[in-house]
């Protein structure tokens, strides 16, 4: 894309852009490290990723200052200001996908202090590992502005969404046979919807993806087959 | 002749106040303006907006005939006010300017009366009956330019005495007396303050719907601010037309986006 002629801007520009690549990539990374920590019921790792959450939620805060500093002073206009808004809304999702991550990590201590071998649990590194590539293609999509990215990610969500119905059955189906790990089961099911949330995310992120690369809105889409069992 | 694009059809005014089909401008050899199709209604206020030199403003002096003063200038194609060619013979040239007035970048009052800028027009048009009828439409001209607060005590003080914003409103008073149907505007609010700029603005929005209203500016908040209607030329080309608020969020041609991103040149 050409230069604004004010060189500044492009720079305020280059520097937003800066900013939520890197929260992308720590939120990619929190997922990650709280699925391996779960794996390996590693709670040193899980500590980290709790505390590693507080330079995410930094980067909203500077992210969202940055934003308003741009639209004061430079009054960004057509892509541009797609662009900001796109920023804006962005890192406050992004910042939720690192919550989510957090909130896993918080409960590989709870499961760990278990000694029981669950099988389900075989499960979560996979989905854990799809959502976790939504998130960067994501902000991949963003970087480059890449709306057929954008839409490869938003027809993911079905994946992820599949994987929590799977692991949902295969967790009622395995409570009711082992009673005694209902608590365990009960922080593992948690923890998958929390992944499928990390994907509803990622695609919601998509959609702004795609309204500041083109300038349309994606048709709201079909939610995947998880809805019914919420609540 | 330029087809009109599907886009600008649909934008396209029921009750257009003036239509520009296939408009060209020369100025001797040199081509100003490359067939402009615009139409011009009552209830949007429509922005010119473009880099200097890209026609905006030769384009909007073609809608009152002010072209005409430029010996070398020459008009092709058709604009009608009403469906009335305005370049046809028959047409009175006093009477069209009545009709479509202006409002120039830097406020040029006579140098006469507060009283008296107003009074002129509607005087040598003969549309005052006599001193109480002329009472009223310089009163009525001076609070639709929403100067009549201001000046109501000193109707007879020099027009060239008021600030600079109170002149633009003065001007702009002065041609709504004569009861235009169409006011065009070149950059009415470039030699003045933020604040004054700001009462010219909410003024063109009372306007509305009163009058048509064309306004060429290079301030590309105030066409954002102002108009319902954009259209962005660039060398002499109507670039784009559309609804102010698409052209500033999602514009379809890449100059105008690069224009008013601030990437041009």
């Amino acid at each position: 894309m050409a230069e604004h002629t004010i060189k500044a801007f492009d720079e305020e520009i280059d520097r937003l852009r800066g900013l939520i690549a890197e929260m992308g990539g720590r939120a990619e990374a929190a997922i990650e490290n709280a699925m391996l920590a779960l794996q390996r019921q590693d709670q040193r790792l899980a500590a980290e990723v709790v505390a590693d959450d507080k330079r995410i939620d930094a980067l909203e805060a500077e992210v969202e200052k940055l934003v308003v500093q741009i639209i004061a002073l430079r009054a960004p206009m057509a892509n541009d200001l797609r662009d900001v808004i796109a920023a804006l809304k962005i890192v406050s999702v992004v910042e939720r996908i690192g919550d989510y991550a957090k909130n896993i990590a918080k409960r590989v201590p709870l499961i760990a202090a278990n000694q029981h071998k669950l099988e389900p649990v075989s499960l979560l590194p996979s989905m854990g590992q799809v959502a976790a590539e939504m998130v960067h293609d994501v902000l991949n999509a963003f970087a480059a502005r890449d709306a057929e990215l954008a839409l490869a990610v938003v027809e993911r969500d079905q994946v992820v969404d599949d994987f929590y119905d799977s692991v949902f059955r295969t967790l009622v189906t395995y409570m009711v046979e082992n009673p005694k790990t209902i608590s365990e089961c009960a922080h593992l099911l948690f923890i998958a919807k929390n992944i499928e949330r990390i994907g509803d995310h990622a695609t919601n992120v998509a959609e702004m993806v795609y309204y500041a690369a083109t300038g349309q809105t994606l048709p709201e889409r079909e939610r995947g087959g998880t809805q019914q069992q919420e609540n | 002749m330029t087809p009109m694009t599907e886009e600008q059809q649909s934008l396209a005014v029921a009750n257009p106040k003036m239509t520009a089909r296939d408009v060209k401008v020369f100025y001797g050899e040199k081509q100003a303006i490359k067939g402009v199709s615009i139409d011009v209604d009552m209830d949007h206020v429509t922005a010119f907006i473009g880099p200097s030199g890209c026609g905006k403003s030769t384009f909007l002096r073609t809608l009152n005939r002010m072209n005409d003063t430029v010996a070398s200038a020459r008009v092709e194609g058709t604009i009608t006010l009403d469906g009335e060619d305005i370049y046809a013979p028959s047409m009175d040239v006093v009477q069209l300017r009545a009709r479509v007035g202006m409002v120039f970048q830097k406020p040029n009052p006579f140098p006469k009366s507060i009283y008296e800028n107003i009074a002129y027009g509607p005087r040598i048009h003969g549309l005052a009956a006599g001193k109480a009828d002329m009472d009223v439409i310089v009163e009525k001209s001076l609070r639709r330019a929403g100067l009549w607060d201001e000046v109501k005590d000193r109707l007879n003080d020099s027009g060239t005495a008021l600030s600079g914003g109170q002149q633009q409103r003065l001007c702009i008073g002065r041609a709504i007396a004569v009861e235009p149907e169409v006011i065009l505007m070149d950059e009415p609010c470039s030699a003045l303050d933020p604040i004054a700029t700001a009462k010219i603005e909410e003024l063109i929005h009372e306007l509305r719907g009163r009058y048509g209203i064309v306004i060429v500016t290079h301030n590309m908040q105030q066409a954002a601010r102002v108009s319902q209607r954009t259209a962005f030329f660039h060398l002499g080309e109507l670039v784009e037309y559309g609804v102010t608020s698409d052209i500033f969020t999602n514009p379809r041609q890449e100059r105008t986006k690069d224009y008013i991103t601030g990437r041009y040149g």
